[in-house]
């Protein structure tokens, strides 16, 4: 059954199904090829067949109205969904062509190339040093001096350690909601992910905040391959590449950001684009 | 339509908060009493021997329970040893990896119908099992009976505070490729740290008053509860035994006994809220 599947989606990979409305152009080099992906949430359908390229060292936009399947697209790159028991997907997923929807992929290692920014701040309960040093002594074994060097390293990378080099040793949780937010884009960095997905990561924060993320996320850039979720459509235009538009589960436009703002080719994200739904 | 009368739906509202606050009132007033006898008739049984002698016969004046107390605190520690661990990890079963399963939900009922068992029943069963086999009463059967007390207790506060731990955590501790055994131990225990201590505290609190389950197992013994191999000196059943008895001198050492235990449950209660509050910060 399942290997019958595995084989239809063979020949599907060999002449991968142009997007439909794609202009993007095809120079750059594909991180994640995604094709047919379907999710389900037990029995309700909440993907379908979305088919989508993320580019690499580009920041890929996901919007659409609330409820369209914008977070569930992107918790399928890291397998997150995995956690619940009746969540499953359909479809493939290439991460640097190897699909990680199969059974067999090894879920720390995905995890270990994907990191992930949620909606709410989630410091660890424990000192913002320890936060950050947490994935690194999960993956690495180093001497102490290495270690700090690398949480400072990341630290700065996200922008936080000029706020917090002399706190390091105060609860995490003790920092605004922003700074939060910097701390867990710190610790995603430190490993050394090569995609980093953000889901609304400034939906919970207040504008100053969102303006230093926005910023941080351009210089991310440089190093990682970024999938923002947002719902903030000022902000898509304002930091990402390339965007895609989702309705109801459907990836309707995908392109370059500049396209889909200026010149939609669907009515659909016209409308949405200009206000008139979502 | 008839609009009700304000002025008789304000009358309500006062009698209720009225009746609920008397009941209230009264309620503090008998704890207030049972404090004020136990504290009054107890405190006076309290003095250096009494924690620091053997019990004497009835009619010699001196001696304390000090055999008593050693063994309710071997007891109450073996308990807690064998009793918390079980329970800690059949909480983390039912709150991170058990969820709706068939094997989830009977161990759930089970945890109920253990928690609402008589206590006296515990002490039976575990007579049954490991009292009689051997023919002896004995400290680790006391334990053991303690320890089954607790781990319903146990079991469904550790699921309950881990429940209460937000899954955002969990999901951003598995993102940075954490194994889920590790994003229990490490981030979802660390947070729940407080509420998991304060449940462990209060099944301490709950079976340090037992009596029954005692009864059948550690009994009782005038001597130094040893390795807990023998019949047991404990609190509970001293006071039992004391305040049974025709003696003035033993009913007044079971007052005694009564307000150490009082008080150590009250500190532990106590201290649990501090340390709480504490970590809440």
């Amino acid at each position: 059954m399942n290997k019958n599947r595995d084989s239809v989606l063979e020949t599907k990979k060999q002449c991968p199904r142009k997007h439909e409305s794609r202009s993007a152009d095809s120079e750059l080099p594909v991180k994640v090829f995604v094709r047919n992906l379907n999710f389900y949430y037990g029995r309700d359908q909440a993907l379908f067949d979305n088919n989508i390229d993320i580019y690499e060292r580009q920041v890929t936009a996901i919007i659409g109205p609330s409820g369209c399947g914008k977070s569930t697209h992107i918790r399928t790159y890291n397998r997150i969904y995995a956690l619940y028991r009746d969540q499953r997907t359909e479809g493939q997923i290439l991460l640097d062509g190897q699909n990680i929807l199969e059974e067999k992929i090894n879920l720390i290692r995905l995890r270990r190339k994907v990191g992930m920014i949620f909606q709410k701040p989630s410091p660890f309960p424990m000192t913002v040093f320890d936060n950050v040093a947490y994935g690194l002594k999960l993956h690495n074994k180093m001497s102490r001096s290495e270690l700090e060097g690398r949480v400072e390293d990341a630290l700065k990378r996200a922008a936080l350690w000029d706020e917090v080099k002399n706190q390091l040793h105060q609860p995490g949780t003790q920092l605004s909601g922003g700074q939060q937010q910097r701390l867990c884009i710190a610790r995603a960095i430190a490993i050394e992910p090569v995609l980093l997905l953000m889901d609304e990561p400034c939906s919970a924060i207040d504008p100053i905040a969102t303006a230093k993320i926005e910023e941080l996320i351009e210089s991310l850039k440089t190093r990682f391959t970024i999938v923002l979720v947002t719902h903030n459509m000022q902000q898509a235009a304002r930091v990402s590449d390339y965007t895609a538009f989702f309705y109801q589960g459907h990836i309707v436009e995908f392109g370059k950001t500049s396209q889909i703002f200026e010149n939609p080719l669907k009515k659909q994200t016209e409308d949405y684009i200009t206000g008139r739904f979502g | 339509m008839r609009v009700r009368s304000l002025a008789r739906r304000s009358f309500v509202n006062h009698l209720v908060m009225v009746i609920s606050a008397a009941v209230s009132a009264m309620f503090l007033f008998i704890l207030g009493w049972v404090l004020y006898e136990v504290v009054s008739r107890g405190g006076m049984a309290l003095s250096w021997s009494f924690f620091t002698k053997l019990p004497t016969p009835p009619g010699i004046p001196g001696g304390g329970l000090a055999n008593a107390i050693i063994g309710t605190l071997m007891i109450t520690v073996l308990a807690v040893i064998i009793g918390v661990p079980i329970g800690l990890l059949a909480g983390i079963y039912l709150a991170e990896f058990g969820g709706e399963s068939r094997f989830a939900n009977v161990l759930r009922f089970t945890c109920n119908v253990l928690m609402g068992t008589p206590s006296i029943i515990i002490g039976m069963f575990v007579y049954a099992l490991l009292v009689v086999p051997v023919q002896r009463f004995s400290g680790y059967a006391g334990a053991a009976a303690l320890a089954i007390l607790m781990l319903p207790v146990v079991t469904r506060t550790t699921e309950d505070i881990l429940k209460l731990v937000p899954n955002t955590l969990r999901e951003s501790a598995l993102a940075l490729a954490a194994p889920m055994w590790k994003v229990t131990l490490e981030i979802v225990f660390r947070a729940g740290k407080s509420g998991l201590m304060t449940g462990v505290m209060l099944a301490v609190a709950r079976i340090s008053g037992e009596t029954a389950p005692l009864l059948f197992t550690a009994l009782n013994s005038p001597y130094w509860p040893g390795w807990l191999e023998q019949p047991t000196a404990n609190l509970t059943v001293t006071i039992f035994n004391y305040a049974m008895s025709p003696y003035v001198d033993w009913q007044q050492k079971a007052w005694g006994a009564s307000l150490l235990i009082t008080v150590s449950v009250l500190l532990l209660t106590v201290i649990t809220r501090f340390s709480l509050k504490d970590n809440r910060k």
